[in-house]
């Protein structure tokens, strides 16, 4: 018997696995990039489902894993979708893995699914998705394409976590359904005895989606004048 | 460029690869689907007498809910005319579905829960709202005239308005008490503006949702309607 060679495998100069490039990609979105602060996409949702933080949460990890992921695939595939119908492939992939994350939160997270409603299924049409496969995926390799993805919908995640945790706080007097604040004895600090926090009434405004409209321009305004850089490019 | 056969070809590939791939994902999480949705229910129905139950039915484990269901409650299903319909699950009517048969055709679920302190009837009602479906259930108790529970929910209700029947705790509790019953006529129970003036059977209405307000009055005068000859022939064979 023959002995089998084994070619020796070519080592090529890689590009670090995650460098100072892949950390960009990841840090960007989150603050000088962010897709609804400064790319203003994905303020429907963003007004929709932050009343309270759980959702938000839930919401604001799928979005992350379907762009994540759907730049992973389109990247994968970018060279072989027809230039003609590329963006019925994008929304399929888009689709498809919308429904995957319906399904499972259905599944195993029945009453945030009924609290989400419809707003799984508008992930499809979330603009923050297309804009990064047709921006970033179709031009880029799978790996930076994914970190991408997940980098934006993190930096969509955040402003919604933060938004509904102000909005549950001041509007419903509470954070993640845990009760702090409010007016009966239900709550940690009792508004209507504590004398220290007696003036405070829960915010009915804060539940309204009005109230996420004012907060997000307050979030934009407060990082445009920490950030010279965002000031001239809109 | 491509060719247009390849664009068709990988068009076909691809509804292929995404149709199949769904289907499997589907087909899987079934079973866990229809649990979660008769948990669901059933915490629904048992959250509208929670004080009389002594446990609020949302804490519960999903086992739990299903223990304390098939323990202590039994199903009926009545038809439009009020006989008892043999041989129906109470639980599998639904009824937006019912709605939409002709009105003679439809059939309601009963759910009577068997407590320490006698039977507590639970009506199933739906009506209209503002902006779309309203629905509820009513827990009556053992005199088949006092209204010992109540619980709302709705589809698209306005925040802080309309859907206070369901988000603020106040508005259903607000009907324990009442009765729906004055003398011998039915009379059921009105959800009036300007502060409830007959304290037997009138409740405050939430201000700012006037129109949602008469949809639950509405709701709440047809769809126990339905029920009083059922409960007619139970006061009468007691």
């Amino acid at each position: 018997m023959a002995e089998v060679v084994v070619a020796p495998i070519e080592v090529k100069p890689s590009e670090p696995w995650f460098g100072k490039n892949e950390k960009k990609l990841i840090n960007d979105p989150l603050h000088i990039d962010n897709p609804i602060t400064v790319q203003v996409l994905g303020v429907c949702s963003a007004l929709a489902v932050t009343t309270m933080v759980k959702p938000a949460l839930i919401m604001g990890i799928s979005v992350a894993l379907v762009t994540g992921f759907s730049n992973l695939v389109i990247s994968l595939i970018r060279n072989g979708i027809p230039k003609q119908i590329r963006m019925i492939v994008q929304l399929v992939v888009i689709a498809v893995l919308v429904t995957i994350v319906e399904q499972v939160l259905k599944a195993f997270s029945f009453d945030v699914w009924k609290q989400l409603s419809v707003f799984i299924g508008l992930i499809i049409t979330n603009c923050i998705v297309m804009g990064r496969l047709e921006a970033f995926a179709m031009a880029n390799k799978p790996w930076p394409s994914f970190l991408d993805g997940i980098g934006n919908g993190l930096g969509y995640a955040w402003i919604l976590v933060a938004i509904a945790a102000i909005r549950e706080f001041f509007g419903r007097g509470a954070i993640l359904g845990y009760k702090i604040l409010g007016p009966s004895s239900e709550f940690l600090i009792n508004t209507k005895s504590s004398s220290l926090l007696s003036w405070y009434q829960p915010n009915g405004l804060m539940v309204l989606p009005a109230s996420a409209m004012l907060l997000i321009t307050i979030i934009i305004w407060i990082q445009r004048s920490k950030e010279a850089k965002l000031v001239d490019i809109s | 460029m491509f060719s247009n056969k390849y664009i068709l070809v990988y068009t076909l590939v691809m509804a292929l690869i995404s149709s199949v791939s769904l289907a499997f994902v589907v087909n899987g999480l079934k079973p866990m689907h229809d649990q979660n949705e008769a948990v669901f229910k059933k915490k629904d129905i048992l959250g509208s007498i929670k004080d009389q139950i002594g446990v609020d039915p949302s804490s519960l484990s999903p086992d739990e809910v299903n223990k304390l269901f098939s323990e202590k409650v039994e199903k009926v299903v009545i038809d439009a005319k009020g006989k008892k319909v043999e041989g129906a699950d109470a639980e599998g009517i639904d009824l937006a579905a019912e709605e939409k048969k002709p009105e003679q055709d439809r059939k309601y679920p009963l759910f009577i829960y068997k407590g320490d302190k006698g039977n507590i009837y639970l009506m199933s009602v739906r009506g209209n709202g503002l902006w779309d479906k309203i629905w509820g259930y009513i827990a009556l108790k053992d005199d088949l005239n006092t209204i010992v529970g109540a619980a709302f929910g709705h589809t698209a209700e306005t925040p802080g308005l309309g859907a206070e029947i369901k988000d603020n705790a106040n508005f259903p509790k607000s009907f324990q008490g009442k009765k729906i019953f004055e003398e011998s006529n039915y009379v059921s129970v009105k959800v009036v503006k300007g502060g409830a003036k007959n304290p037997e059977h009138e409740v405050d209405a939430i201000s700012g949702a006037t129109i949602t307000s008469v949809g639950v009055s509405n709701m709440l005068n047809k769809g126990i309607s339905v029920y009083l000859p059922y409960l007619e022939s139970i006061k009468n064979k007691s």
